[in-house]
């Protein structure tokens, strides 16, 4: 009953900036260039819940928090959810459904690509995070969901190739994922070479 | 088309007598020690209220000093804009530009000028005849709106000064004053400060360039460049460098502050191009502020912002593609 609560809170609250940027468009407070507006706060929300989610194992690893590591599926849910809402964005405010343009802007804009294949990785871990995927997968689900780190190198190198002439906001993302992605890396490198693998372990990540 | 002011067609100067004149002063002066408590209680500090002005409606005709395209709203054009010095937040400009003091301002002329000086600013406002000019504005980033300015061609304003024979360029400096300008303190920024901006010097006597001291009938707010900006309506809004302090006349082409941050994105001559792509995003298309999200208002860009007529031969025989 508790469990359920809790879930559905973490579920609320990660729904809760879909649920602003509806009112806010509603409501007409978006400003006069709402397209910039729905694609920057989209992006971001993506970027954050991306990190979120990339937070889980190393907490639990670590030992600090282990209770929010069964969202980590909602959360990866989310991340791609606003991945997808910021793609029909770009096509319906910035390029109008043309797929001439869209062919364009992927092969001709690096930044463009990244967000791209960064949007295309998470969607087969959306697709397979099902329980039912888990199994038919088997020990390849986990190799497929190591993905997600890809994904999240090209979701910040999307935001830092448009920085134009402050990349405050991209250097924070970017670090983030490095320390995320970094520690895993350290503890890969550490069990393969250092000490002997584990089996109970390696079920843990990504 | 109708004017959408009915202005009278005489410069302030003549309207306003020298007594009347400096009996403004007085009542300014009595202004800001009204103002003084709420100052001190920290609310709104300098945010002058605008002052309307006296202008010359503009015209439609040949040389494109107006356009029939509906305006952007007033409060459009000053919650929606681009000034760095207080934060590359588009909202940024509104909620901190009131730091920045406009009163006392001047302009310094320097240069390959034969009388080098400095100009107060109600010097300027009191000896050059105000005309409304309604241009596109069209960014960078690939949005644009419509916008009545007041001003005066900025070759009048060089005229005054003599330039020499050997003026090639001119150079512009905007304000630089960290306490004031929390953009400029931010330890992430890579823009070397003041911001600079240049133009040749057919582009600055040409009739189309302007130096803007309001907008909508009133003095500029300072997120958009109070108290005297810049308007090139042919190139890039950011070639239209805002609240000027220094003008200097020179023989060889001035470095600007986004060329020394990335050369290969930003020329020197930013003319608006539809057929030369910014290296990281298209230029063929605008969104016309205001839009939604259910009709993102998206427009073809037009050749020299649609001043092709008027702009075209400062061009001729250059390559365009080369000389973005």
């Amino acid at each position: 009953m508790q469990a359920t609560l809790i879930r559905s809170l973490v579920f609320l609250a990660a729904a809760s900036p879909f649920h602003w940027l509806v009112f806010a468009a509603v409501t007409n407070q978006l400003g006069p260039d709402p397209a910039r507006d729905v694609m920057h706060f989209t992006g971001e929300w993506s970027l954050r819940l991306l990190a979120v989610t990339l937070c889980l194992s190393p907490l639990r690893q670590l030992g600090l928090w282990r209770y929010p590591f069964r969202f980590r599926r909602m959360l990866g849910l989310f991340a791609f959810f606003y991945g997808t809402v910021h793609l029909v964005g770009f096509g319906q405010l910035y390029i109008g459904w043309d797929s001439a343009i869209l062919i364009e802007e992927l092969v001709e804009r690096p930044y463009i690509t990244a967000g791209f294949a960064a949007w295309l990785m998470m969607l087969p871990l959306a697709v397979t995070s099902t329980r039912g995927w888990q199994r038919r997968l088997g020990k390849r689900w986990l190799r497929l969901h190591q993905l997600v780190y890809v994904a999240a190198i090209a979701g910040s190198l999307h935001l830092l190739w448009q920085a134009r002439s402050d990349v405050g906001e991209a250097l924070v993302y970017g670090v983030l994922f490095l320390v995320l992605l970094g520690w895993r890396g350290w503890r890969y490198f550490d069990r393969k070479l250092i000490s002997k693998p584990s089996v109970s372990q390696a079920s843990e990540s990504p | 088309m109708a004017r959408r002011f009915k202005a009278p067609h005489i410069a302030s100067s003549q309207i306003t007598s020298e007594t009347a004149y400096f009996n403004r002063r007085e009542l300014m002066k009595a202004a800001g020690i009204a103002a003084l408590p709420c100052a001190l209680s920290g609310a709104s500090r300098a945010a002058a209220a605008a002052r309307p002005l006296e202008f010359k409606a503009a015209s439609a005709g040949e040389q494109g000093f107006f356009t029939e395209e509906s305006l952007t709203p007033e409060s459009d054009v000053q919650s929606y804009c681009n000034f760095y010095e207080f934060g590359t937040d588009k909202g940024d400009p509104a909620k901190y530009a009131s730091e920045m003091t406009v009163d006392p301002w001047s302009v310094e002329v320097t240069g390959l000028v034969n009388k080098p000086g400095k100009l107060n600013l109600e010097d300027i406002l009191g000896r050059f005849d105000l005309e409304e000019r309604i241009y596109r504005f069209r960014c960078v980033e690939a949005w644009s709106m419509v916008v009545p300015w007041i001003g005066f061609p900025l070759s009048s304003l060089l005229n005054r000064f003599e330039p020499t024979a050997d003026a090639k360029y001119v150079e512009f400096r905007t304000l630089y004053r960290r306490n004031e300008m929390r953009g400029t303190r931010s330890f992430t920024s890579i823009i070397d400060w003041p911001y600079k901006e240049g133009l040749r010097m057919d582009e600055a006597m040409h009739p189309l360039t302007l130096m803007s001291v309001g907008m909508y009938g009133k003095t500029l707010p300072n997120q958009n460049g109070a108290p005297i900006r810049l308007i090139v309506p042919w190139k890039y809004g950011f070639k239209s460098i805002k609240s000027v302090v220094q003008i200097r006349l020179t023989d060889r082409q001035p470095g600007t502050s986004w060329q020394e941050l990335a050369a290969h994105e930003y020329g020197f001559y930013s003319n608006v191009n539809p057929d030369v792509d910014h290296p990281r995003w298209s230029q063929r298309f605008e969104r016309r502020l205001p839009s939604t999200l259910f009709n993102p208002n998206r427009i073809p860009t037009q050749k020299f912002n649609g001043y092709e007529e008027q702009v075209a031969t400062l061009y001729s025989g250059m390559d365009l593609s080369k000389f973005y």
